[in-house]
């Protein structure tokens, strides 16, 4: 599948977002944050205004996005609409949570936990998108769910330790967290990774063409000599050797040095925790970005069966 | 509506599509073209068409497979449009309502006035069957001829999709695929039509019918392997082979 | 099979037939020359001429009274075997003995064609076991009572369901004549030709064998100011019909009708540019062309055509001084040309489908047709009819003032459809003719005739009455109604020609005989391919090159989305077909080291091209081969500098020649089959080898043409169709 940028981001940017949001709805009524209206309008802003960034940048990709809120009105089949739905509704709960902290200082356990549960919702229905998407046998399995869910986790506990230290909150219930939100995630995207790599599609150029009862299928002739929309959108390839470097980039940036840096509060806190929450969470967001855009590159679409492909 | 409908119809309109005589003359997929640019998913746009790497959108693509090796081995012709399924998840996936399926008929269909222009639909196509117009950002697809094989004012002869009607060796077949007794159903069980994919369970509602066996053994049209010499050589020379042949 | 072959394997089918006596003796009898008595005189003059009796009509041996008696008659049965003794003491045999003769040597065996052909003797004596299985074990039979021409009555129509279709793959080869007979002959052996499931004619054919035009082009027959003779092509029937000077030297550009290309009957337009170049048989002043492509996909030798258009002589003028050329786009040959003049495309133009020429009758009846135009031109050209037409009427050509010296196709085109008559009564369309527009086929010109036309969808047809539609060549029926029509001057059967005399009269000229005699340099060639029996020989270019140096053939076939380099400018069909490859025979690759991709170099006797290069499994392990005239020069057609076309197209007409590698004699023949100079384009043989892949760009490569003057800028996007929904949707989208 073509990796476009924008749906990347939008998937990258409202994944931490509502990462953070969870894990702020849930903590800080609990108190594991600092209360204070400064935090809670930094966080609550970095968290929201990443799952804005992103749903806006999803719309760039759309070939009309002065009719987005079109999409509001399937949520009965369409995950897309779902997603759209949940986002939207999830405004709700967050909005009070943080007008309720922010300017009047009270942060409502209730409200926090509708934010919550707004955020998860939304990424499932983001995951499900991908998960439900039958053609695209590298999307259609159980590990696409668990993954987007578990690295919204990650990614919001890095954020969410980055802004603990900046605030001079540096706290240790939190660096586990991460620190299990971090193994968690690679291990489920290691997972996910090896299933991928060993499963093969239930499709094949004989399902696509009928024709396997008359021997090995080949594409003699594509109907057209330069690429089209279907090639640019769902012929995307990459080579094996590139996708392995790729991953080992991903890998490195979105878990490994990530882990690494999630240690040191545990060790040094101070000047050398802060400075290591301040690297992670940006390191493993680009990491994820990587981690995102091989999410596309290596999805193959059975469309590509009758492109030349054997298997998809 | 995106849901499928609640209660589908009988019939299920369809194309079937027999590989055993396609020749693979693109006729099918250019009349498509020209006859939609005059219809309701006008234009089907192309970009960059007279430099390097053209490209524009059909609602029909013809590919051309081989099966088999050496001389077991054979070229197929492969005609790939919408199958209008059954279970098309192109529709359910769509979050606008552009996306939708006949009740009536079973047509997949795109309103282009709702449609955002979001792709989702042509990821969940299993058959590439939807190409995204760029320049009109909206998603066209294969309308089943509605304009044609609806239409009043043609000869009921007439009255049939672009591509079936210009076919030159009748390789395209429409009919109500939803009545076990229509033509297209008949000759789908007589040829043992099949569906491309079914694992994807799309169901879908267009059928391809296998190329026939190769007739290449000694006796299968009942014919001998050799025929007899009918004299013996040697008898008389050649004069008096030929002689005795005409005089038999 | 392997390309060239196809004339052993044919050969190979009859000798099976043969030896089994599967055959159809009394279609043969009734419908061919096989019984007529061949004059067996070796060294006369008439060696191999039909006996024929004082009246010139041809003889047979009546089976009842073993004489020789007049072919015509209905009431015998003659012999297609044994010697007879003719009035004049010398002997004769039947035409079909001697086919047998050559037809059963053990060079025709099944087992010596599997070596050439590719195609094992197994498999060669299956084929003709199921060819004589459906002719004889499964005739179709209509039960349609019909009268032949000697007035018999047939209950039915009994047919021999084989069918046989040649076009290039067998005419384009040097021996494509011979294997065309021999294909011919074959269904005429199974008794199929015009028969229920059998080959079946369209009008205007069956036509007398050969039609009674000839060439005109003799000096006598070319007087300035005055219409010339005859038609410029037709069917020679002896040597006295060539058009060549009485030192055997051609008298046409193109060398049609000459020792060189004797059966001619369609020109030799592949010839014409570098015979001018060269001055051979003569210099021109200016070479007029219309909707051919010279410079490009329609020659042999391109880059060599292209480098002649332009060359000068030691005094710094053009060899070929003028050109003038129509096309209705910029193709690549318009950039050659001194005037050009813009046709308009089918669409703004009136256009015929005449039976005249090459009609789009079918087996069942006659017809023709007109194009209108629907569009009115949106720049500045002109049908190239219309404008032909007006330079006659300005250069005062008989043919096309009045008495008073005015235009006498005032309308053009349009005009000259409806009022030109090539007879009386005979003019380019066959419907609603005569005053009231009743008449068909043959009639008056009918001033309404086109608005008839028009009201019946641009189309005529006529019906071939029930009883007339088989067996045309021998049906009464058929023969009145197409006299009728204007098809046939008489209602005479058509004999089908299992022996051509035609060609022995040219073998005689060759062996010394008659008025008309080849230059010495032709009398073996012309011996050797003027034979009046079935032949096959290994095609000129295979056998001269041998078989080691260039061991593959290449061949082209036509892409069926495409007209030749008509497509290349459509928007649409450039999607299909916008690069080709080399195709190549997987397993024949893989030994070669070679794979999907690849850059090779293709090299023949003539050059080299680099190409990319396609694996595959159904083509034969010997031949490569791509699409037609995909290729194209950057620059032309409005398309972009770099468009695939230039960029990953080629050619194969870069790899052949127009003449043949110089032999022992210094004799370069044409490339082209002996007989009728029809164009060997797929006597090409090659050899391969992976080139590098630096530069991933076609070789040869030609500089980008400039586009001519006025052309319309190229858009970035077409919407076709787009302002018809607006409009529809009143005006709003
Ligand atoms: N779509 C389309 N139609 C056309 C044209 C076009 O350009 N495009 N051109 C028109 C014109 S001008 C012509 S002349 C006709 C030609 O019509 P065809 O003769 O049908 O032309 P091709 O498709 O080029 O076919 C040549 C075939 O012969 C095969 N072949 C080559 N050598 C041999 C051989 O030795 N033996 C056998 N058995 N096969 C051989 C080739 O592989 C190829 O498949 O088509 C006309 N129709
Ligand atoms: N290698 C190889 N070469 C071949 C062949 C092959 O099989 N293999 N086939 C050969 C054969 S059989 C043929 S017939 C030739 C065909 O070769 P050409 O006859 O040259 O065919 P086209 O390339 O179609 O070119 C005809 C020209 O007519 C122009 N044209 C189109 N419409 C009109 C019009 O309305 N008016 C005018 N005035 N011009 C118009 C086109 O722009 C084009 O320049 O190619 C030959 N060349
Ligand atoms: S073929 Fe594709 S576009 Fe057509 S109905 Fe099925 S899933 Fe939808
Ligand atoms: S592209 Fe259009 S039709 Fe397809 S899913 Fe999106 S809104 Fe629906
Ligand atoms: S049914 Fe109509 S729209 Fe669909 S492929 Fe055929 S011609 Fe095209
Ligand atoms: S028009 Fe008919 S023969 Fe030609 S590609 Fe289409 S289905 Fe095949
Ligand atoms: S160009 Fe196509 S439609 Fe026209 S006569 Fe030839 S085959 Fe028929
Ligand atoms: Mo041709």
């Amino acid at each position: 599948m073509h990796p476009s940028f924008s749906v990347i981001f939008f998937t990258t940017a409202s994944g931490a977002g509502y990462g953070l949001l969870a894990l702020l709805g849930v903590l800080a009524p609990l108190g594991v944050t600092p209360t204070s209206s400064a935090f809670g309008f930094v966080a609550l802003a970095l968290a929201l205004g990443g799952v804005t960034a992103g749903l806006v940048s999803s719309t760039f990709h759309l070939g009309h996005p002065e009719r987005a809120l079109r999409a509001f009105s399937q949520w009965r089949s369409s995950w897309l609409s779902r997603e759209g739905v949940a986002s939207v509704v999830t405004y709700v709960p967050a909005g009070l949570f943080a007008i309720a902290w922010v300017f009047f200082g009270t942060i409502s356990a209730l409200l926090g936990a509708l934010a919550a549960i707004g955020a998860v919702v939304t990424v499932i229905c983001t995951a499900m998108i991908y998960r439900s998407l039958k053609p695209i046998q590298r999307w259609h399995n159980s590990w696409v769910l668990p993954n987007y869910l578990a690295l919204a986790v990650m990614t919001g506990a890095l954020w969410l330790a980055l802004l603990l230290q900046t605030f001079g909150a540096g706290n240790r219930g939190v660096a586990w967290l991460t620190l299990l939100a971090i193994v968690l995630a690679a291990v489920l995207k290691l997972g996910y990774w090896r299933f991928i790599d060993s499963s093969a599609s239930a499709s094949t150029v004989a399902s696509a063409t009928g024709l396997g009862a008359l021997g090995t299928v080949r594409l003699f002739e594509a109907p057209h000599t330069s690429e089209n929309y279907l090639l640019k959108e769902m012929g995307f390839r990459i080579a094996r050797k590139h996708a392995a470097k790729l991953r080992r980039i991903a890998f490195l940036l979105a878990f490994a040095l990530p882990f690494l840096l999630a240690l040191v509060p545990l060790f040094a806190a101070g000047w050398p925790a802060a400075l290591a929450a301040l690297l992670a969470a940006p390191l493993a967001t680009i990491g994820i970005l990587t981690e995102r855009w091989l999410f596309f590159a290596e999805a193959k679409h059975a469309v590509t069966l009758y492109y030349g492909s054997a298997a998809a | 509506m995106t849901s499928l409908p609640a209660q589908p119809g009988a019939k299920r309109l369809g194309l079937v599509i027999d590989l055993d005589i396609c020749v693979g003359c693109h006729a099918c997929a250019v009349n498509c073209k020209q006859w939609n640019s005059g219809g309701i998913a006008a234009p089907l746009t192309d970009l960059d068409p007279y430099g390097a790497e053209p490209n524009g959108v059909w609602f029909n693509r013809v590919h051309s497979f081989e099966a088999g090796d050496g001389a077991k081995g054979r070229t197929v012709h492969f005609p790939r449009s919408c199958l209008h399924c059954a279970e098309p998840a192109c529709v359910t996936v769509c979050p606008t309502g552009a996306s939708y399926k006949r009740a009536e008929d079973g047509i997949v269909l795109v309103d282009e006035q709702l449609c955002i222009g979001c792709k989702l639909c042509s990821w969940a196509c299993p058959y590439g069957a939807r190409e995204f117009d760029e320049d009109a950002g909206v998603m066209k697809k294969c309308t089943l001829c509605i304009d044609r094989i609806y239409n009043e004012t043609f000869d009921p002869v007439d009255r049939v999709p672009a591509c079936v009607s210009t076919c030159p060796v009748s390789a395209r077949h429409f009919g109500d695929l939803g009545d076990p007794d229509s033509a297209v159903s008949q000759m789908v069980a007589a040829r043992g039509g099949y569906d491309l994919m079914p694992e994807m369970g799309y169901a879908p509602t267009n059928k391809y019918l296998p190329p026939r066996p190769h007739k290449d053994s000694a006796g299968c049209t009942g014919a001998l392997a050799e025929l007899a010499p009918a004299i013996p050589a040697g008898s008389g020379g050649l004069l008096g082979w030929i002689d005795q042949l005409l005089s038999r | 099979i392997r390309p060239g072959t196809d004339g052993l394997f044919v050969l190979a089918l009859i000798h099976e037939l043969l030896r089994a006596g599967k055959i159809d003796e009394e279609y043969l009898v009734r419908y061919t020359n096989a019984p007529w008595l061949v004059i067996q005189d070796e060294g006369a003059a008439d060696h191999g001429l039909f006996a024929r009796d004082g009246d010139g009509r041809p003889l047979v041996c009546d089976d009842a009274t073993g004489a020789p008696t007049d072919a015509r008659d209905p009431a015998i049965v003659p012999r297609l075997a044994g010697t007879v003794t003719l009035a004049d003491g010398r002997q004769a045999v039947p035409a079909f003995q001697l086919m047998a003769e050559r037809c059963l040597e053990p060079r025709h065996s099944a087992e010596r064609a599997a070596a050439e052909t590719g195609i094992d003797a197994a498999r060669i004596k299956r084929i003709a076991a199921e060819l004589a299985h459906a002719a004889f074990n499964e005739s179709v039979v209509i039960d349609q009572p019909w009268t032949d021409w000697a007035g018999r009555r047939h209950e039915r129509m009994v047919g021999r369901p084989v069918s046989m279709h040649a076009m290039r793959g067998i005419s384009a080869h040097s021996n494509g004549f011979h294997t065309c007979r021999a294909i011919h002959i074959l269904q005429m052996l199974l008794g199929s030709i015009d028969t229920p499931g059998g080959f079946r004619y369209k009008p205007p054919f069956p036509r007398p064998i050969p039609p009674g035009l000839k060439p005109a082009g003799r000096p006598h027959q070319i007087t300035p100011g005055k219409p010339m003779a005859g038609p410029p092509l037709g069917f020679p029937t002896s040597p006295d019909d060539l058009l060549v000077a009485d030192d055997g030297t051609p008298l046409r550009i193109d060398k049609a009708f000459s020792w060189e290309a004797p059966l001619a009957a369609h020109g030799l337009l592949h010839h014409v540019i570098s015979n001018a170049w060269k001055g051979d048989p003569y210099k021109i002043d200016t070479l007029f062309m219309f909707m051919a492509n010279m410079s490009w996909n329609s020659s042999m030798n391109t880059a060599g055509v292209m480098s002649m258009l332009t060359d000068k002589d030691a005094s710094g003028a053009y060899k070929i001084p003028r050109i003038i050329y129509s096309d209705a786009y910029a193709s690549e040959m318009v950039a050659y040309a001194d005037l050009v003049l813009p046709d308009t495309t089918y669409l703004e133009r009136w256009d015929c489908i005449s039976l005249f020429d090459r009609p789009i009758c079918d087996a069942d009846g006659a017809a023709d047709s007109i194009r209108q135009p629907v569009v009115a031109p949106d720049h500045d050209v002109r049908p190239f009819q219309d404008v032909l037409i007006e330079l006659g009427a300005r250069l005062g050509l008989p043919g096309l003032i009045k008495q008073d010296g005015s235009p006498r196709y005032p309308g053009f085109y349009a005009d000259y459809l409806v009022h030109h008559e090539r007879k009386p009564g005979f003019g380019m369309l066959a419907g609603w003719r005569g005053a009231d527009g009743t008449q068909h086929g043959v009639g008056a010109p009918n001033p309404k005739q086109l608005d008839a036309y028009i009201a019946n969808q641009c189309f005529w047809r006529s019906e071939i009455p029930a009883s007339a539609r088989y067996f045309k060549h021998a049906n009464r029926d058929y023969l009145d109604w197409a006299v009728g029509m204007g098809l046939l001057d008489k209602a005479e059967p058509i004999v089908l020609n299992l022996y051509s005399e035609i060609l022995q009269k040219f073998r005689l000229a060759a062996e010394g005989h008659g008025a008309v005699q080849p230059p010495d340099e032709h009398r073996l060639r012309v011996k050797t391919y003027f034979d009046p029996l079935p032949l096959w020989y290994m095609p000129f270019e295979e056998s001269e090159a041998g078989p080691d140096a260039f061991p593959l053939h290449a061949v082209t076939q036509r892409p069926m989305a495409m007209y030749h380099s008509w497509g290349s400018q459509n928007a649409w069909l450039r999607q299909i077909h916008g690069e080709n490859r080399l195709h190549i025979n997987r397993r024949r690759a893989t030994a070669l080291g070679i794979e999907d991709d690849d850059w090779v170099y293709v090299t023949s006797h003539h050059g080299r091209i680099k190409v990319q290069a396609k694996l595959m499994e159904g083509v034969n392990a010997d031949t490569v081969w791509t699409w037609n005239a995909i290729g194209k020069r950057a620059g032309a057609w409005n398309l972009a500098p770099d468009a695939k076309e230039a960029q990953r197209g080629f050619l194969l007409n870069h790899l052949i020649a127009e003449l043949l590698p110089e032999r022992g004699d210094g004799q370069r023949y044409a490339n082209a089959d002996p007989v009728t100079g029809q164009a060997a384009w797929y006597d090409l043989r090659v050899k391969i080898e992976k080139a590098p892949a630096e530069e991933r760009v076609s070789e040869p490569h030609f500089a980008t043409l400039p586009m001519p003057p006025h052309s319309p800028a190229r858009p970035d996007v077409l919407r076709y169709g787009g302002r018809f929904r607006i409009a529809r949707a009143g005006g709003e989208r």
